[in-house]
């Protein structure tokens, strides 16, 4: 057991500041049973999100010492008893109170996306997919919408453009019904127009804080892009593209 | 101070439901394909309930992996597991529409594991004949929950996220409406509704040592109680025999049975795998008897007997206590869990991701090299509100429950991998059950305003006041309390419990929430305290009056199973005087087919009786 310092942001949308608080750490903890021990003890009235305490729910994303981070899967003996430990809300997120902002908007974007078209089952109803197929959607399946990603990613926390990119949470998302082997819906102009595509510049920002080591960037975005680029960049169907019209528009004068 | 309800933001719908795990998303989902203006009552974000943990798989007869499967054997399994005190007809709708309400899954997106040739594989689990739990590694709650709720999204649903149900409201004897308070803002909501589904799940968090998440207070029981519906079973709450143990911090979160379906072992400070030395005498036919033919079992050899780390919860919850009892445990108390040694560690990773993830993250153990620390763990409640089997309707006209607020699907004792499939049949069913209630309707429901206004008062109490009981103190007395009331049980130890609760209830009235309504945890603290208090009080009632052991319900005092106890449910209900009336409740005669069914031996049933 050890006394520890934390500096937790309280207050809400119109301000706020930081507050130090000094508890007990015990083994094996966490810095969410932390902010437990100190809102039952000091702070009835701290305000946080979680719910499952093992990774699983994606509530309780936090920043700590500057970091997104899950606060169930912190441990605190990753740091020394003198640091001081500076906990606030994901910082590209509206705050409501305390540790809990509004990521309302997120739920916005998923609903941007067309929704799973299957192929038709066989004639007994049951449909047919190898493990090799599904182990790549399986991956982006495994999100937990924590946000940390969204939180993040530059184009949405530092430029603001919530209006164009849905971040990289929904650029996985699209991936898995994309991939999906079953799925026969085409996306592909709405990932390039409405999810935005072309805004992630591929810095990896995203896949360095998934708590569930989704390799966000490279087997979802990127093969996202490329078929984006197949579709509207590839110089063969551009060159296609335009001398066919241009063969109609002769053809029509 | 009154205020007029006109004042209160109100919604309009014609189903409410009070929810949004698996159970919730379901039943919403069918309301809406019913045509009903839904609304969904969501406590936390959507797609952080409960479910989102569910980690084995959800179980079905779908035959993949094992083609003797069927609906009857999955129903004799759980009738069994269930020690005989299931309601026939649930049990039976369950293992009838599971393989569908599966397979439905696959056409909204769900990607579950796959067999060889392509199918959806199936892992076997404890209590399950056959491999029969259609899996994605080991976070299917996670697949299930956002394929429901990527589904969900596109039906027209109205969901009302991080808003807490408080109240159910009635037109004389039937539901007109839901009040509740939004978290964020502290503002209370009013719903006007024709008819309410019941969804809130579980009460883990009456005990201290549990894998429940603070969301699960017992409201929904609480809501139904208040309303009059009657809470069945309650005495049988299940404890999970494999929690993590150490560190304390991490004390209760889940360990799948899902280790010991991919060939885990328990073992005690000895290394003896003890659970050969637990068989019950009506599962001994079923069990392996010897580490070779468990070893046989694993390899695949379908004509050996499943291992007894397989048998069911209660009972290999109550080996792992007794072990440590009789100075076998763990370290830190509990038994060792060893997959290290039976499988491989990239198969170990595929399988079993999560929990490879968790200990390593949590408890610095490599569950590939070592073994794992586990013990029982307040996981699930059998017991719930009490509905009709085949329109999931309570007693309360308009009210429906699924999922696990509802008791009597699992009698004594859940199988493992049997809630996610109760979750969607029940949920389905009880979107029917709602529709055709509603669509009988005949007059305009209304809300009695002094109602409204008397949950106001009650509700903003404990921040009017100048001071008085710490809502997170008054929440460790009632865990402490819950000792007695905990995996074994005796006479005195659950009549000293009762008495405890009745001590505690005045306390209650003088529970104070320091700060504002706005997102306050020390308010909703304050406020989920009854409901945990009545479901703590229903459990504790009824495992007084069942004297015998059976299921999940041990006894000290009343050692194994009573015939004249195997043909009664008890129930609870609210009484006019405010206090809790319990009652013994003589079981319906099963229909002739179940029976048979239920009672048949495996060859029988192989062989095709009833097919």
């Amino acid at each position: 057991m050890s006394k520890h310092t934390f500096r937790i942001w309280r207050g809400d949308s119109s301000s706020g500041e930081f507050v130090t608080y000094r508890t007990e750490v015990d083994e094996g903890m966490v810095v969410l049973d932390v902010l437990h021990r100190i809102q039952s003890e000091q702070a009835g009235d701290m305000a946080l999100r979680w719910n499952c305490k093992a990774g699983k729910c994606g509530s309780c994303g936090m920043e700590v010492n500057g970091k997104p981070r899950l606060a169930c899967m912190t441990r605190m003996n990753t740091y020394s008893d003198q640091e001081v430990i500076t906990v606030q809300p994901m910082r590209t997120f509206p705050v409501i109170k305390d540790l809990v902002c509004d990521v309302s908007w997120n739920y916005e974007q998923n609903k941007k996306i067309n929704p799973f078209r299957p192929s038709s089952a066989q004639s007994d109803g049951r449909y047919i997919m190898s493990q090799e197929d599904v182990d790549r959607v399986q991956e982006f399946r495994k999100c937990i919408e924590c946000y940390l990603c969204q939180d993040v990613c530059h184009v949405l926390r530092d430029h603001k453009r919530q209006d164009v990119f849905v971040g990289p949470r929904f650029m996985i998302r699209a991936a898995g019904l994309e991939m999906h082997p079953l799925d026969t819906e085409d996306r592909i102009g709405m990932i390039r127009d409405e999810l935005g595509s072309g805004y992630c510049n591929i810095t990896r920002c995203c896949t360095d804080v998934c708590p569930e080591n989704i390799t966000i960037t490279d087997n979802g975005i990127i093969p996202l892009k490329e078929r984006v680029a197949d579709r509207y960049y590839d110089p063969v169907i551009w060159l296609t593209t335009k001398i066919s019209s241009a063969i109609k528009t002769t053809l029509k004068n | 101070m009154s205020i007029d309800i006109n004042e209160i933001e109100t919604f309009d719908h014609d189903v409410v439901v009070i929810g949004a795990g698996g159970a919730g998303l379901r039943a919403a989902i069918e309301c809406s394909a019913q045509s009903l203006n839904t609304g969904m009552i969501c406590k936390s974000l959507l797609g952080k309930a409960h479910t989102v943990m569910a980690e084995g798989g959800a179980a079905a007869s779908l035959g993949h992996t094992d083609d003797r499967d069927n609906w009857k054997v999955h129903f004799r399994d759980t009738m069994r597991g269930g020690k005989f005190l299931n309601q026939w007809r649930m049990a039976e709708l369950h293992a009838r529409h599971a393989a569908d309400r599966v397979r439905e899954l696959e056409e909204w997106g769900a990607v579950f594991d796959r067999t060889a040739d392509g199918y959806i594989n199936q892992r076997p689990f404890g209590g399950h004949r056959y491999p029969r739990l259609a899996h994605t590694g080991d976070r299917t709650g996670l697949e299930m929950i956002r394929t429901l709720q990527d589904h969900g999204i596109h039906q027209g649903i109205h969901i009302h996220q991080e808003c807490t149900a408080l109240k159910l409201l009635k037109d004389d004897a039937r539901i007109s409406g839901v009040f509740g308070y939004w978290r964020e803002t502290g503002r209370f909501v009013l719903f006007r509704t024709k008819a309410v589904i019941m969804s809130t799940g579980g009460a883990g968090k009456c005990w201290r040592v549990t894998s429940n998440s603070w969301e699960y207070t017992g409201d929904g029981m609480e809501m139904a109680y208040m309303a009059g519906a009657e809470l069945i079973d309650m005495e049988f709450a299940q404890f999970h025999p494999t929690g993590m143990i150490w560190p304390l911090s991490v004390r209760g979160i889940l360990v799948t049975e899902g280790v010991r379906g991919e060939g885990g072992v328990l073992q005690n400070s000895d290394g003896d795998r003890f659970m050969f030395n637990y068989t019950p005498e009506r599962f001994k036919e079923e069990t392996a008897d010897s580490p070779e033919e468990a070893q046989k079992w694993l390899d695949g050899d379908t004509s050996a007997r499943r291992p007894p780390e397989l048998l069911t919860r209660d009972v290999v919850a109550k080996a792992i206590l007794n072990e440590v009892e009789e100075g076998r445990g763990s370290e830190h108390g509990g038994a060792y869990l060893d997959i290290a040694s039976r499988r491989d560690p990239d198969y170990i990773k595929r399988k079993l991701p999560s929990m490879y993830h968790q200990f390593k993250e949590l408890a610095e153990v490599d569950i590939t090299k070592e073994r794992m620390e586990v013990g029982p763990t307040l996981h699930y409640m059998m017991g719930g509100i009490a509905v009709d089997g085949e329109t999931q309707m309570t007693s309360v006209p308009g009210l429906f429950a699924c999922g696990e607020c509802t008791g009597g699907m699992h009698g004594a004792n859940r199988l493992g991998g049997n809630s996610l499939s109760d979750l969607l049949v029940f949920g389905w069913l009880s979107g029917l059950g709602a529709k055709e209630y509603i669509s009988q309707l005949t007059r305009p429901l209304s809300i009695d305003s002094d109602d409204v206004e008397l949950a106001r008062h009650a509700a903003v109490a404990p921040l009017n006041r100048e001071g008085g009981e710490n809502p997170y103190v008054l929440h460790e007395e009632l865990q402490s309390i819950m000792n007695d009331v905990n995996i074994v049980r005796t006479g005195a130890g659950l009549q000293r419990a009762i008495d405890a609760i009745e001590e505690l209830k005045p306390k209650l009235d003088n529970i104070y929430a320091v700060g504002s309504s706005q997102y306050n945890p020390g308010w909703n603290q304050a406020l989920s305290m009854r409901p945990m208090m009545i479901v703590a009080e229903a459990v504790a009632r009824s495992a007084l009056i069942r004297e015998e052991s059976r299921g999940a319900h041990t006894r000290l005092d009343f050692e194994g199973e009573r015939e004249e106890w195997g043909n009664i449910n008890i129930v609870v209900r609210n009484a006019e005087d405010g206090s809790m009336e319990v009652e013994q409740f003589t079981r319906d005669v099963p229909p002739e087919h179940l029976a048979e069914i239920a009672y048949s031996n495996l060859d029988d049933l192989e062989g095709g009786i009833h097919v």
